[in-house]
């Protein structure tokens, strides 16, 4: 009988779906928001220098940080990399995280972009400069994060939507640096200065600029960087038009993000998850996120790709990225009050 | 009295199979006609053209005096002021009675509509379920509202499709009845269509018989029965035998059970084969009659038993004597014709 | 969710409940465990929901009293926006469609009539990144305008795709076909004679459309309806993506910009708490009328043959979804497709296939199962517990993906881990998480997700079976299981195909249940169409998306022959 059958292809199913009891002894299980394409070729080379499988699932960073939470200490998963600081922050304070120490990595990675309390560290850094488009503006004309609330830049500003975390992290900076008032009254002046109401991604930011419809994009390097590298020629050329500025030179830095791992509190192979951590902070991996993502490694004396290179040296903020987790629910909020959509 | 109704020469075909022969009847104001026929003799279909929904291939349809169909080019059925009641009445379900009645009574103020809602309702005896929806009213209170809905824009025709085949048979003949009095009434002009011949006796004033696409006979139920105009029409009205006869002279002819004669007569030349067409209640039992025949089959029918008898020749006749005095099968009849008509034709399988 | 069912062909004087009669004390018995099975898998696929609904207990930080204050009043003007905008898009797109090509004859109506189904098979998400690269500022359209006329930024006006109205457009293009394929059925099966009428009684053709078989439709109108906009509070990706601020955006600034679960789950339960307001409103209105027909006889449709501009229009307004939902769309992602390299066609590319397609197959062969028990006990025994679990269970169609897949996990999670801390006490062996992370909990995550949609499907389907015919069959000594397997199941065959065809096609395109619920390794075409896409990198998403496209085609060409067959088998 074929109805016969359907059942037992669905028995089947669902008995290889159950988890694979004794599974590797070396093992280490990723819950990531980072995407796999961004992470899974150095998975790949780990697993061949060490012989350690890497099991990964990706997924929103809420969601799971919710899955951790729920699974409690019986959680398969060893490590959380997320693509910002504000997640990290987030899981050690619902306590799903534990301390580590590895010399290897304090010695790679500075202290900014490390838990004070060694529950995380930063892999690679994400910087969020401000990019002009080359024929309208000049450069002597740009200054800092602060001055882009200038009524000389009414409609001439793109930014994505406050519900992008790099943004809700750039505020959360602000709040850091000048206050909560000062940095309402700043949101609400870029708020006017936007050239169009916020959406799309940052990639989009820059092709509006380089159409045309602002001339200034915030926007994370590395999306450049990617445009610059696309096989669509119409991408290329958008990125083309566009320069780096590095903001805020004279004082605290430009505003960076960091993409970075937390060793969860229910590892069970927690001595391979350090170790894949400090696969990922050698520079043979940096130079990897920098050539294949277009990230700024973390640590120092890593070869920059060309195109990196070309965007010159800047000085990144050295707030304590934990700051960022900090303050994100009450940057969301103030963008709220400002009407940053 | 004008006429409301033409058919003329109408033809209708598709793709070249034609469902309706050159057809040609008129109906007169007030006057309730009726479209007899078998299934599939092409009945419904012409109903259907005289309501807008078929196409002619040729004639032409005219109501009161306009025409509304030609080849070619039909007028919409919103625009012919035709009211019809389907065979399943086709209620819509999702209004109440009312909503139904009135739903052809756009044009009118709201008060107006209510008044002629409650007027149609108050004809056909439905006033007291008017905010009821159609599932919740039996077979006979749903046909009452189809009709009130049809009837409410004042149609210049009323069109009836089977109207009550989906009746139990009981019910059937006092609905027909009841449909007429409404009808006569308001006096309104009817088509219906049906395969049931007492249905037709009971509603209308004109019968015409349809059969293989063509009319074969237009007139009343009287004349149908008693003077079809051929052997269809003979086989198809009531019940009934032919014998052989032979014609004796232009007013009578000879059978096997006698001579049968009218003051019409017939225009058949002597000795010619023909047939002559003999009802159940053309015979009487009479044991003295010299004329026998031997009961094959009887059926009751409450007041009357009807008997298939067989004569001496071989040939068969029905036969209707009341029920108190019985023949059991098998049992020796004496017959007597007591025809008052003569209907006969040529013989079809001798000619 | 509406229980509607498509138009019944029920004699005038069958009683109106649909409930077969039963008799003899075991019978009682069975049926009385089949109300309470049904109960219990109803509550079982409940759970997530009530799970949120839960959570209204929970005491939340003051991020109420922030989002009111700020932000909320216009997240909920934009979610009712969209949904009105979706609300006209889908009905005209989706009922217009439906009856030109069910009740007209004009060229090209035979392959208009399945084509309409294909935009289905388009994730909604995926749309939208497709026309936003096409039709964006500095999209290929724009630029190439540009080019040819000098003109600049402000010199020209062009309708800007990443809009409240933009989204409007890309939800309703891909989600008229729920509202296509039901109203097409209904007008199939409408009674024509209902129709002649109206025309004797005046009314045109196109009045006769408004006033009779629009309003006969209705039940399956709004079953369409219902789906697609429970669909559009669901969506997160595309709303993102053009940066509009929906109730469903509301929730997740709740989670993850304010962190704060419990607040986002209270958002949720408000959703919730919409959308069954508004099916008992619709429910309410209908108050005694009823939508089956009074009459048995169907007379075969005559289609109404359209020529010249009449017939050109009709074909214009019927091609224009499937060119815009569709085509256009499809295309461009070939394109994309194309000038990406071989690299993203490897072995880990069939991998996804197969994966996606499995889960799909599952998903849609237990979402059939379900929804067969279901209403099955639904028609077997009314009574309120089972009509209000069964409802329930439904409910899980207008929540997020994601609030969903967290309404699995927290069970789930709390589950194994009780197991395994009893299993720790009574035997020192750990046990740890059975369920949890495993494609069980994914599958039952989709279970609860589309019920819905196999569920009315199959209720639509059982409400055409006569009540007599259940009679009839136990009559002859068929236990009810029996009753369904050997009568019902035969009789449904086109009915069970379609609900398991649409399960399975949104199982395909389902993406944010599937990225948190999956185990390790292992990845569906929508996950790496998601995160390519969402990373930015359209064309490199390209190849997945297009699978997904393709893979759904099967199942709706598939869905599409057996509704074009359908008129011919009719229920008795």
């Amino acid at each position: 009988m074929r109805s016969k059958s359907k059942i037992f292809a669905v028995l089947a199913l669902l008995a290889a779906l159950l988890p694979a009891a004794g599974a590797f002894a070396d093992e280490v299980n990723i819950y990531s928001s980072r995407k796999e394409a961004l992470i899974k070729p150095l998975l790949d080379r780990f697993t061949e220098q060490t012989g350690i499988a890497v099991n990964l699932v990706t997924g929103k960073d809420g969601a799971l940080l919710q899955r951790l939470k729920s699974e409690g200490m019986n959680s398969p998963a060893d490590l959380l990399i997320t693509a910002d600081a504000g997640n990290l922050y987030r899981a050690k304070a619902a306590g799903v995280t534990q301390p580590f120490v590895s010399e290897a990595l304090t010695a790679s990675i500075p202290e900014t972009y490390r838990d004070p309390e060694g529950h995380w560290v930063g892999l690679t850094l994400r910087a969020r400069p401000i990019l002009y488009a080359k024929d309208r503006v000049d450069q002597k004309t740009l200054s800092t994060y602060e001055a882009l609330a200038d009524p000389a830049f009414k409609g001439r500003i793109c930014i994505r939507s406050s519900d992008n975390i790099y943004n809700q992290s750039l505020v959360a900076s602000l709040i850091a640096a000048d206050g909560l008032e000062a940095t309402e009254t700043w949101a609400k002046g870029l708020v006017a200065n936007l050239a169009r109401p916020p959406k799309g991604g940052d990639r989009d930011q820059i092709k509006a600029a380089a159409a045309g419809e602002c001339d200034l994009a915030v926007a994370n390097t590395y999306y450049l960087a990617g445009m610059l590298k696309s096989q669509d020629p119409a991408e290329r050329a958008a990125a083309e038009a566009v320069a780096v500025f590095w903001p805020n030179q004279d004082g605290r830095g430009t505003h960076v993000n960091i993409s970075g791992a937390a060793v969860t509190a229910s590892a069970k192979h927690k001595e391979a998850a350090v170790a894949l951590v400090e696969f990922l902070a050698t520079p043979e991996a940096q130079a990897w996120y920098a050539e294949a993502n277009g990230e700024y490694p973390v640590g120092e004396g890593v070869a920059l790709s060309p195109t990196l290179a070309g965007w010159g040296p800047f000085k990144a903020d050295d707030l304590n990225l934990g700051r960022l987790g900090e303050l994100n629910a009450e940057a969301v909020r103030l963008m709220d009050r400002a009407g940053w959509r | 009295m004008s006429k409301r109704l033409e058919v003329e020469a109408v033809r209708i075909a598709y793709e070249g199979r034609t469902i309706v022969q050159e057809t040609t009847f008129a109906l007169d104001e007030g006057v309730i006609g009726c479209l007899l026929g078998p299934s599939g003799c092409g009945k419904t279909t012409l109903l259907r053209a005289i309501a807008g929904f078929e196409p002619i291939t040729q004639g032409e349809i005219r109501l009161h005096g306009q025409r509304v169909s030609t080849p070619g080019w039909t007028l919409a059925p919103e625009r012919r002021r035709v009211g019809m009641v389907f065979q399943d009445f086709a209620l819509f379900p999702h209004l109440t009675v009312a909503d139904n009645v009135g739903f052809g009574l756009r044009q009118l103020t709201s008060r107006e509509r209510r008044d002629r809602v409650a007027a149609l309702l108050r004809l056909v005896g439905m006033e007291q379920a008017k905010r009821r929806y159609p599932h919740e009213l039996s077979g006979g209170m749903q046909q009452r509202v189809a009709l009130a809905r049809a009837m409410a824009p004042r149609p210049e025709i009323l069109l009836l499709d089977e109207p009550f085949s989906s009746m139990d048979a009981a019910l059937r003949e006092q609905l027909a009845r009841e449909v007429r009095d409404v009808l006569e009434r308001e006096g309104v002009t009817a088509l219906l269509v049906t395969h049931d011949q007492l249905e037709a006796f009971a509603m209308a004033d004109r019968i015409g018989v349809l059969s293989q696409g063509e009319i074969q006979q237009w007139a009343s139920a009287f004349e149908l029965y008693h003077q079809p105009a051929n052997r269809l029409v003979a086989d198809f009205i009531g019940q009934g035998a032919f014998l052989p006869a032979e014609p004796v002279d232009a007013h009578s002819v000879m059978t096997e059970l006698g001579r049968l004669s009218s003051a019409s007569g017939h225009d058949l030349n002597p000795g010619t084969p023909a047939e002559a067409l003999i009802r159940p209640d053309d015979l009487v039992d009479d044991p003295a009659s010299q004329i026998r025949a031997s009961v094959i089959e009887r059926a009751f029918r409450g007041a009357e038993y009807l008997y298939r008898l067989r004569l001496p020749s071989g040939s068969e006749v029905l036969c209707l004597l009341p029920s108190h005095h019985q023949y059991a099968p098998g049992a020796d009849i004496g017959l007597r014709l007591e025809a008052k008509h003569l209907v006969v034709f040529a013989s079809r399988d001798r000619g | 969710m509406s229980s509607a069912t498509a138009p019944e062909a029920v004699r005038p004087e069958a009683t109106p409940s649909a409930k077969p009669s039963t008799t003899g004390s075991s019978r009682r018995s069975e049926g009385r465990l089949w109300s309470a099975g049904s109960v219990g898998l109803a509550l079982l696929m409940a759970v997530p929901v009530l799970v949120i609904l839960g959570f209204v207990l929970v005491p939340a930080g003051d991020s109420w009293r922030h989002l009111a204050a700020t932000v909320l009043p216009g997240y909920v003007a934009n979610s009712l926006l969209l949904m009105l905008g979706v609300a006209l898009g889908t009905l005209i797109g989706g009922v217009g469609t439906a009856w030109l090509t069910s009740m007209c004859q004009f060229p090209g109506r035979g392959l208009l009539e399945w084509a309409l189904l294909l935009p289905m098979a388009m994730p909604a998400y995926i749309i939208a990144y497709t026309y936003t690269g096409m039709l964006d500022y500095a999209g290929p359209l724009q630029t190439a305008l540009r080019a040819l006329t000098g003109w600049g930024y402000g010199d020209y006006w062009m309708p800007e795709v990443r809009s409240l109205a933009g989204a409007a457009v890309m939800l309703s293009l891909v989600l008229y076909p729920y509202v296509y394929l039901l109203t097409r059925a209904a007008f199939l099966g409408q009674s024509i004679c209902v129709l002649d009428v109206s025309r004797t009684l005046g009314s045109g053709p196109w009045q006769s459309f408004y006033r009779v078989a629009l309003p006969l439709a209705r039940p399956a109108i709004v079953a369409g309806l219902s789906l697609a906009l429970m669909e559009t509070l669901a969506d997160y990706g595309t709303v993102k993506y053009f940066g509009v601020q929906t109730f469903t955006t509301g929730i997740f600034r709740t989670w993850y910009g304010l962190g704060d679960t419990a607040g986002a789950a209270q958002l949720s339960a408000l959703l919730l708490g919409l959308v069954i307001v508004l099916v008992a409103l619709e429910k309410g209105s209908r108050r005694h009328a009823r939508y089956h027909h009074t009459s048995q006889r169907h007379q075969a449709i005559r289609r109404h043959r359209l020529h010249g501009w009449r017939a050109a229009l009709a074909l214009t307004f019927c091609a224009l979804p499937v060119l815009l939902g569709f085509l256009i769309p499809a295309g461009q992602l070939g394109i994309w497709a194309l000038t990406v390299a071989e690299e993203a066609y490897d072995a880990r590319f069939l991998r996804l296939t197969l994966n996606s397609l499995g889960l799909a197959a599952a998903a849609a062969l237990l979402a059939l199962g379900l929804a067969l028990l279901l209403g099955y006990a639904k028609r077997l025994h009314p009574s309120p517990a089972v009509l209000a679990s069964v409802r329930l269970a439904g409910l899980g169609y207008a929540l997020p993906g994601t609030v969903i897949a967290i309404g699995v996990i927290i069970p789930f999670a709390w589950l194994d881990n009780s197991i395994d801390a009893w299993m720790r006490a009574t035997f020192g062996v750990s046990t740890g998480l059975l369920l949890s992370g495993t494609l069980a909990a994914l599958l039952f995550a989709y279970l609860v997700r589309f019920l819905a949609v196999s569920l009315q499907t199959v209720e639509a389907g059982l409400g055409k079976i006569r009540p007599s015919t259940d009679d009839a069959a136990r009559a002859l000594g068929l236990r009810p299981a029996g009753v369904l397997w050997r009568v019902h199941v035969p009789l449904l065959r086109g009915t069970l195909l379609t609900a398991a065809l649409l399960v399975f096609v949104d199982v395909l395109k389902e993406l944010p249940a599937t990225l948190i619920l999956r185990p390790f390794n292992f990845n569906t075409l929508a996950v790496r169409a998601f995160e390519l896409a969402s990373d930015e990198r359209l064309a490199d998403s390209a190849p997945a998306a297009l699978m997904i496209v393709g893979a759904g085609l099967i199942p709706v060409i598939l869905l599409s022959r057996s509704i074009t067959s359908s008129r011919h088998v009719q229920t008795p």
